[in-house]
């Protein structure tokens, strides 16, 4: 076995999900099997190698320091679920 | 013959001629939708009203003898490109009501151009599958066979343009995302060096692989959208500070001096006999056009499979991140705390393919496990790309299947994940290495399915891929392809 539930339940509480005790069961089932399949990168030996990050090496794209519009607080609140026209509205943090 | 059968050059010609206008074309695309979509279900919304109005400015230019090569030109977009003040949905439950206050660069050029869009087409949600199965509203058919997979994830953009609802559409490819549906609905699709077409305004699944691109009838066409949508963009930092080249001049005959390399190790195990046979008469049509052919080797594709689902994987976790319930999309309103939101909102804001991949991108990047799997599988990709840097050496332009079979039965493959990811073998590598790529219609199979053929170049090359791909479409002679459904 590559990943227990109890593992699976862990790293969806990372991701932010819930999952059901039926989903729980097949994304076990379906994640370990995925695993292994990937496991056969440890055939390759990679020592020195460097990471690829970029297709090509590119180097930080910069540009010039200049005031342009950008979204209105209107039109960037318009898509929110919950807004009260300043802000996005969530359930109480503190 | 219909306008809407008509291909972008043919069309460009009778609209500057005045014996066709734009908004007959239009009017002719939104009737084939009508008679069609309903079977072939490639749109999730359709634009008529906007789409005319667009073509009544396009033929106001039109008069003025001013146009630019797409005005007029009626294009479908799959549904993860914004889209100003129209839904955008990405495929997804999470993001069914969201619209857009800005437009991706790709379709504010398009506009530029005059280009009428006539709606949003189907996709697997997020572009997470290879049959668009997973989209949460509808699943696009073959138009060459209806209950058959039209590929994907940029499935309805293929089956829109195979099935004359619309010349063109713009698609995007991680993992082989316009090839593999391109191949399978028996078009034109092109997946371009990454960063030579800007990401802005398209919703993202993994940022180092994702490139959009066009999906068309023909290779010239392919080389009209590209000229369209490629160049410099401020507003994406990949994006490739160059000229861009004028693509349309590779269309010429002729390939001789070309080599063309044949990869042994695509033609392996599991490849369907049919769609070898389709690829090899494609060689031999090369050879005699005047191509040089050479045998090649990419030893690491047997690897390629598994680095790609540890990448995309994990930068679609991080990506996936911002679905959260608070400032767009979706949100659980069931909840009673902040954690509850966010996980309740993503439960059920997510189809099943999303929440897995996220699982396993979360897994590879967590405290432990990052070095065994996300950093390994980003040292495998170096060596993968110095496979292609040396098989660029011996020759211009790679030649292979695109898929290893012809388009299966919807829901064949539903149940096996991996069995999808592995059908995915022969087009993910090019995302990995960032070089360009071509599906071009090859012929078909006995139970008339069309099998495409896949030419890949070096970074930047896409003149010797529209050469090489203009070449093999002549000499195929397969054009004009028509499927049968009305």
């Amino acid at each position: 076995m590559k990943i227990t539930k109890e593992e699976v339940e862990k790293v969806a509480h990372l991701a932010r999900l819930h999952l059901s005790a039926e989903e729980l069961e097949t994304m076990t089932t379906q994640l370990d099997t995925i695993l292994s399949y990937v496991a056969k990168l440890d055939e390759l030996d990679t020592t020195g190698v460097q990471a690829m990050t970029h297709a090509f090496s590119e180097s930080n794209a910069f540009r010039e320091d200049k005031v342009t519009d950008s979204l209105a607080r209107e039109d960037a609140l318009a898509n929110g679920p919950c807004q009260n026209g300043e802000a996005f509205v969530v359930p109480r943090v503190i | 013959m219909n306008p809407y059968e008509l291909t972008i050059a043919e069309a460009t010609k009778q609209l500057a001629a005045g014996s066709l206008s734009s908004r007959e074309l239009t009017q002719s695309c939104l009737e084939r939708i009508e008679a069609v979509d309903i079977k072939v279900k490639a749109f999730l919304v359709v634009n008529a009203e906007q789409a005319l109005l667009q073509a009544d400015e396009a033929d106001k230019i039109l008069a003025c003898g001013e146009a630019k090569p797409l005005c007029g030109i009626p294009l479908s977009l799959k549904d993860l490109l914004c889209t100003k003040g129209v839904v955008t949905t990405c495929g997804s439950r999470m993001l069914e009501n969201f619209i857009p206050p800005y437009d991706a660069t790709v379709v504010e050029k398009l506009k530029g151009q005059g280009a009428v869009l006539l709606g949003k087409v189907a996709m697997d949600e997020f572009a997470m599958g290879s049959t668009s199965e997973s989209c949460a509203f509808r699943v696009p058919e073959n138009p060459w066979k209806l209950g058959f997979v039209s590929g994907g994830s940029s499935g309805g953009s293929a089956a829109s343009v195979a099935a004359l609802e619309c010349p063109a559409s713009l698609g995007s490819d991680t993992g082989g995302s316009i090839r593999q549906p391109a191949s399978l609905c028996g078009i034109v699709g092109m997946k371009p060096t990454y960063g030579l077409v800007s990401r802005y305004g398209l919703v993202a699944f993994a940022s180092s692989l994702d490139q959009i691109g066009p999906l068309t009838r023909d290779v010239t066409d392919c080389a009209l959208m590209m000229n369209a949508i490629s160049g410099y963009d401020a507003k994406d930092s990949t994006s490739v500070r160059q000229e861009t080249p004028d693509f349309t001049a590779s269309i010429i005959e002729g390939v001789q001096g070309m080599r063309v390399g044949v990869p042994r190790e695509y033609f392996g195990e599991g490849l369907d006999p049919e769609v070898k046979a389709v690829v090899t008469h494609g060689i031999e049509v090369l050879r005699d056009a005047g191509a040089e052919i050479v045998e090649v080797s990419l030893p690491r594709t047997d690897y390629c499979v598994a680095v790609y689902y540890l990448i995309a994987t994990a930068e679609a976790s991080s990506n996936l991140a911002r679905y959260d319930g608070v400032s767009y999309g979706f949100r659980d309103q069931e909840v009673h705390s902040l954690m509850e939101m966010y996980k309740e909102t993503r439960s059920h804001g997510f189809g099943a393919e999303v929440k897995r991949r996220i699982l396993i991108g979360t897994y590879a990047l967590s405290a432990g496990y990052y070095d065994a799997y996300y950093k390994k599988a980003s040292q495998v990709r170096t060596l993968i790309l110095n496979d292609f840097n040396r098989a660029f050496e011996q020759c211009d332009v790679l030649i292979s299947p695109v898929v290893p079979t012809p388009a299966w039965k919807i829901g064949e493959k539903a149940d096996n994940p991996l069995a999808m990811y592995l059908s995915d073998v022969l087009t993910i590598s090019a995302n990995l290495a960032g070089i360009p790529g071509i599906s071009v219609p090859g012929g078909f199979s006995r139970d008339g399915l069309p099998i495409g053929i896949q030419l890949q170049g070096a970074h930047f090359r896409e003149d010797s891929l529209f050469k090489v791909a203009y070449n093999l479409e002549r000499g195929l002679k397969l054009l004009p392809q028509r499927p049968g459904i009305t």
